[in-house]
């Protein structure tokens, strides 16, 4: 289907025009109900990347008395030797990892067992998306007391019932309390949109499998799998996107310590801006963060926007 | 008939673990409302305490202090927000799809790329020029920061629904001679009323919940979440009380993600999944 014809049709203008000025009119009249919003997207969130790369350039530190200087790429070099910086890149490709392992793994486990007839099912699936709605700092603030808390908390009761002793979470496995947090808010979002993949597999197919005499595990394996890996790669490219930039569950559950063990490069900018008023530095941590952030995306975003092109008009 | 049994035995076995998954995930929000209830020295019983006797005191004592401040400001920046990135999506999306402009995927290929962005790496300057125009601490700033968050999503979710339309409803329009405002009201956005809700939903549900943003750029005059980390601070002594104030104001986001189930499933999917 293709709408080039519109772009040739004759403009009503009063004036008789030469051909160029008309086209040019043409093409301006297409772009125009574009051009807010792209204009506030390059504002608002891409103008800031290029101060930062130029502040990222500066001695500029808010608590020391000294002007702001150039420093070239001191800053960098501060970067790549400072172990806590190398340690947060670490721990956010770390998280980002197990997160999205985790969320997509317990998703389609949900997936494929609501992906069935029984009983209650809408409730059970209502139930079991529901934790992606929840505001991340209500729930980590919850979790932390109501649930981690080693003499309170009803995970640590339950390890001591169970005769493993009471597990503070939030000081001995810092990382893992991280990670069980986020990936359980994110695993809803998974299942909502591998079971809608499952559910967008045509029953003619299964049908038919069904009579061809393949079995459920070789009808899976060999039909629903590949039908479902655009689902997997759209889950993984939007709650990466979101996780990359985990701020709420790290800020409320652990403050990014104990030591730095937590601190994602989101929280470091933070300190590193707004508790250490380091504005120089903070910068360049903030630029190559950008850059790994879209070294790791954009081939996954290639793939993704490959698929879901289709359905394009023209 | 063995295997037929056999078989109805895994069925109900795979019932029961997916209804075992689904309310070990409800569990900790279940456990959330139910210890709003309770008093504070029943929240903090060891061990945990199912059975009690419930109380309302939290719920009337959150209006105690400035809860309502922080709420207006979290409905201004999630309202605003949400209703600006719906009149500027719209006509972008229409321009990406209904009459595309020359290297429509390009275009599209930059925005959903801003999103992959850390907004961390452009905090520093849009701080001092909040700061310099005298946003900081105000909804205003927000506002600002929550449209350009949500508008590259909010535009792929819409043209996903505005590709759904058929073409000849565009050329039967065209006929008429119907101008791009006209066409645009009363044609398109009547036609994907349920997609743009959705969309706007999702948008305002991002915008409800943001943090990072909010705790940067404002302190006394911000959004809910920066309200409920103050908590933080209290330790143990008010986990009650936190409970209730966190089931409050999760309500209107959990009640409206149930009820669009499936139309938030649809636009998150880009239209893939009818």
């Amino acid at each position: 289907m293709s709408y080039s014809s519109v772009t040739t049709a004759p403009p009503k203008v009063a004036q008789p025009m030469t051909d160029g000025k008309r086209k040019q009119l043409n093409v301006w009249r297409l772009r125009a109900p574009l051009l807010p919003a792209l204009l506030v997207v390059i504002a608002v969130t891409q103008a800031p990347f290029v101060i930062t790369l130029y502040y990222s350039l500066f001695r500029w530190n808010l608590v020391s008395t000294s002007a702001r200087r150039f420093v070239g790429i001191r800053n960098y070099l501060g970067a790549v030797t400072d172990p806590v910086f190398l340690k947060a890149i670490a721990n956010t490709a770390g998280m980002t990892l197990s997160i999205v392992a985790g969320a997509i793994v317990i998703g389609t486990l949900l997936a494929l067992g609501l992906h069935r007839n029984f009983r209650g099912r809408g409730i059970a699936r209502t139930l079991a998306i529901t934790p992606f709605f929840v505001m991340p700092v209500a729930a980590a603030l919850f979790w932390k007391a109501g649930l981690f808390d080693p003499t309170f908390g009803l995970l640590g009761w339950s390890t001591a019932a169970l005769g493993l002793g009471k597990i503070n979470w939030v000081s001995e496995y810092p990382r893992l309390s991280i990670v069980i947090l986020t990936a359980w808010q994110w695993s809803s979002f998974a299942l909502l949109i591998l079971l809608a993949g499952m559910q967008s597999f045509p029953v003619e197919v299964t049908e038919a499998a069904a009579i061809d005499g393949a079995g459920r595990w070789l009808t899976f394996r060999r039909l629903m799998l590949p039908h479902l890996r655009p689902f997997f790669e759209l889950t993984a490219l939007l709650a990466s996107m979101y996780v990359l930039e985990n701020f709420a569950a790290i800020a409320t559950l652990t403050a990014g310590g104990p030591a730095y063990a937590t601190t994602n490069l989101s929280y470091y900018v933070y300190l590193e801006a707004f508790s250490a008023f380091d504005l120089g530095q903070a910068s360049a941590y903030g630029i190559i963060s950008l850059a790994i952030a879209i070294a790791l995306v954009m081939p996954m975003l290639k793939v993704v926007a490959g698929i879901f092109r289709t359905g394009g008009r023209a | 008939m063995n295997s037929k049994v056999g078989k109805g035995a895994f069925n109900a076995l795979i019932t029961v673990l997916t209804w075992l998954g689904a309310l070990a995930m409800f569990a900790p929000i279940a456990w959330m409302v139910l210890t709003s209830f309770k008093s504070e020295q029943d929240a903090v019983s060891s061990p945990p305490l199912l059975f009690f006797k419930p109380t309302l005191e939290h719920y009337r004592r959150i209006f105690d202090n400035e809860f309502a401040s922080f709420a207006i400001n979290s409905v201004l920046a999630t309202g605003i927000s949400t209703a600006i990135v719906i009149c500027l999506a719209v006509p972008a999306a229409y321009a990406l799809c209904v009459r595309p402009v020359e290297k429509w995927r390009d275009v599209l290929f930059f925005f959903i790329s801003t999103k992959m962005m850390p907004i961390a790496a452009g905090i520093v300057p849009i701080y001092l020029v909040a700061q310099s125009l005298g946003l900081l601490n105000s909804a205003s700033v927000l506002i600002v920061v929550y449209t350009s968050m949500n508008l590259p999503l909010a535009i792929w979710m819409i043209r996903s629904f505005m590709n759904e339309i058929p073409v000849e409803v565009f050329d039967a329009v065209r006929v008429d001679g119907a101008g791009f405002f006209r066409e645009l009201l009363l044609i398109v956005v009547p036609l994907i009323m349920p997609g743009l809700a959705s969309t706007a939903l999702l948008c305002g549900i991002f915008a409800w919940n943001e943090f990072f943003l909010a705790v940067n750029l404002t302190t006394t005059v911000s959004t809910l979440p920066v309200f409920l980390q103050k908590f933080l601070s209290f330790g143990q002594l008010y986990t009650a009380q936190v409970a209730a104030v966190a089931t409050l104001l999760n309500i209107p986001v959990v009640a409206a993600g149930w009820l669009a189930q499936k139309s938030l499933t649809r636009g998150l999917t880009f239209g893939a999944v009818r």
